[in-house]
């Protein structure tokens, strides 16, 4: 019997569970194996924040020592402070990188299904193209884009920020994206439009549900390609979009260790976060969207 | 009830023609069947009267209104894909209320339409279930229960009962002759199966490279083929070139009384259906003997080929009249004058009197396509790529 059709092709497991009933050793070595691979990776993810944490607390920490002789909490206090210009910049940085993802994610939609589902000549051009901005320095690509910003008066605006960030956000967003749609049955969604489902209906009720982990995923790396950006902010932002680490730059060059180490974690930590629900979301919940089997 | 009009439809990929210049008049509250070898454009054909992509050229009338600026969504004109097209993450009463759902039906209302309807189809109660837990004849009742609750105008159903386990054909088939009789909507089925078309369809349409080859009643399709072409694509592999004069047909394996068909003088192609071939015979006109090439046990029937002169003859009987022949033994056929039929030569040669092997028979280019009654080229029932395909064109 001819296999059913899904509305997403099911992705390729790497543990064959085949003969895991077989030998009940096997499987349970194999579970061993892959807690040990998981702490592996969250140790190498991990273990770099640790001297940042030891370096935010000391005082007086220099050189040769491997523990600072004081602890102390002046840095956190300094950099949590109300009114110290750490809030505003995670403000900056969140709306920044919000703005970006969502703008980036309604360029890449159209643009991740026709490479994702059509064949099309000049396919492999567009390919590369996209991916060009990733291979060029990001310094380069500042100085030639701000002449350009600055003759349409974008420069210095959090407007031309969000313009500049694009460069390197859409190669990510968009080439995930077509990754989603290469598995997607565009049948289905004729399906839905026969029986009367308008265009809008048609996304909403067949493709969203269908793209929704390569969405979450696509906006995941959007959001932290943007987040991460330094030279592009500080070259097309001139001073006038604080980002987290536009501060955390300043600081690294002012000297202050502890000040500084303290900035990295805060500016990392928020990443970190959504780096733990979007693997939660992608591997919880994309299960019951893999069709039917 | 509504009538369908296909006017000059086209549809091209690029270079490649997939239907072209289809004109012809689906009748109302009828099945119609689109039959045709894979990548002969039926299943373009469907998407095309469901406005599911746009026409190169031509247009698609609905009761003489040109749908051509009606969208899909719009057209009321349903199709069931081959593979039912489940949404996997709604349950089944949801997927067949979908349609409902979409042209704002309240969700009570929708409820108990959905159950009288999977009633209908033969699976009550299942509404809660999820498109997994079901079988795949479940799976495409649903899918027909989905289609049919929208009240359509027009239900195209492609290749319906071709992903089933032979066994739950009958049941499906019947499910739909059923239901077409009580709505009477008007139907279009696209089948590369001659039995398929024969039991569904009122009336066959025969689709050969995105051209019409013959339109009819299904027996006149099987008793009186317009081409060779047909007449191979329908399992009839005895096509004899012949010179008719009068009623007699010189054919390769001798002088044959032809009353029906083509009664023009001068070049004919003769066919004669395998089952009609009658072995051993007592006596009686358009006898012809032969030894025996082959013997082939096909399990309700059996098929003997023999060679008779320059050509061979294919014929289906009842297994224990013909396993006990030898490979190599003298038999005698008749050819029953009542069955055999006559078609108007090929333009291209036809390859020496029979056709077991079709594959190299010549394409001539069609004179007129808009005259599907009149006798298209050569074009031998190949499989070719197929065009439906709009990810990989």
């Amino acid at each position: 019997m001819a296999s059913s059709r899904q509305l997403m092709a099911e992705p390729t497991r790497v543990a064959a569970p085949a003969s895991a009933g077989r030998h009940p050793g096997d499987a349970a070595g194999r579970a061993w194996l892959r807690r040990v691979v998981v702490a592996l990776l969250l140790v190498t993810l991990l273990l770099p924040l640790l001297p940042l944490a030891v370096s935010s607390v000391g005082q007086g920490y220099f050189f040769p020592q491997v523990v600072p002789e004081t602890i102390g909490l002046r840095a956190l206090r300094l950099i949590l402070a109300p009114g110290a210009e750490t809030w505003p910049a995670l403000i900056d940085t969140v709306v920044l990188a919000g703005t970006v993802t969502l703008v980036a994610l309604v360029i890449a939609l159209p643009a991740g299904r026709a490479l994702g589902l059509y064949r099309f000549r000049g396919r492999h051009t567009v390919e590369f193209l996209l991916l060009a901005p990733v291979l060029v320095p990001p310094i380069a690509v500042a100085i030639g884009l701000h002449g350009a910003l600055l003759r349409v008066g974008l420069t210095g605006s959090m407007a031309g920020v969000v313009l500049v960030h694009l460069v390197p956000v859409l190669p990510y967003v968009v080439l995930v994206l077509a990754g989603t749609f290469a598995n997607l049955d565009p049948d289905y969604e004729a399906q839905a439009r026969s029986l009367g489902a308008g265009p809008v209906a048609v996304f909403r009720t067949v493709t969203l549900p269908a793209i929704a982990p390569g969405l979450a995923t696509a906006a995941f790396f959007g959001f932290l390609v943007s987040w991460g950006q330094y030279a592009l902010t500080l070259v097309i932002g001139g001073g006038q979009v604080v980002t987290l680490p536009i501060l955390l730059f300043a600081s690294a060059s002012g000297g202050d260790t502890a000040v500084t180490s303290a900035l990295a974690i805060f500016t990392a930590a928020p990443a970190l976060l959504l780096l733990a629900v979007n693997a939660w979301a992608v591997t919880g919940r994309a299960v019951p969207i893999g069709g039917v089997r | 009830m509504t009538g369908i009009d296909l006017r000059r439809l086209s549809k091209r990929y690029g270079d490649d023609v997939a239907v072209d210049g289809l004109d012809r008049r689906i009748p109302p509250g009828r099945i119609t069947a689109l039959l045709g070898p894979s990548g002969c454009g039926k299943t373009t054909t469907l998407k095309l009267i469901g406005g599911l992509i746009p026409a190169t050229e031509g247009t698609v009338d609905f009761d003489g209104q040109n749908m051509a600026g009606v969208t899909a969504e719009r057209r009321e004109a349903v199709m069931v894909f081959q593979d039912h097209l489940l949404f996997p993450y709604l349950t089944v009463g949801e997927n067949v209320g979908f349609g409902l759902r979409m042209r704002g039906v309240g969700r009570r209302v929708r409820r108990g339409q959905v159950d009288t309807m999977l009633e209908r189809v033969g699976l009550p109660g299942l509404a809660d279930r999820r498109p997994q837990e079901l079988s795949g004849g479940q799976r495409q009742r649903v899918a027909l229960a989905r289609a049919l609750i929208i009240d359509p105008r027009v239900l195209l159903l492609d290749e319906p009962l071709t992903n089933l386990d032979p066994h739950l054909r009958d049941g499906m088939r019947e499910l739909i002759l059923e239901v077409q009789r009580d709505l009477q909507v008007t139907t279009v089925v696209v089948t590369h199966d001659q039995e398929e078309a024969t039991v569904l369809a009122d009336r066959v349409a025969l689709l050969f490279d995105g051209r019409l080859a013959q339109v009819g009643t299904p027996r006149d399709l099987h008793d009186r083929p317009a081409t060779a072409s047909v007449a191979r694509f329908l399992g009839s592999p005895n096509v004899l070139a012949g010179i008719r004069r009068g009623e007699r047909v010189a054919t390769p394996v001798g002088e044959l009384t032809v009353p029906h068909g083509a009664l023009t003088d001068g070049p004919v192609q003769v066919v004669i259906r395998p089952e009609a071939v009658v072995v051993a015979p007592s006596g009686g006109p358009n006898i012809v003997h032969g030894t025996v090439r082959a013997v082939r046990d096909l399990g309700a029937r059996a098929r003997l080929v023999v060679d008779v002169e320059a050509a061979s003859i294919t014929l289906d009987a009842r297994p224990d009249a013909l396993l006990a022949l030898a490979v190599g033994s003298e038999v005698s056929l008749r050819l029953p004058a009542e069955s055999l039929w006559a078609m108007p030569a090929d333009h291209a040669a036809p390859d020496g009197g029979v056709g077991i092997d079709h594959e190299h028979a010549a394409a001539p280019a069609r004179p007129s396509t808009d005259v599907p009654e009149s006798p298209p080229p050569e074009s031998p029932p190949i499989d070719r790529r197929s065009r439906t395909d709009i990810r990989r064109p």
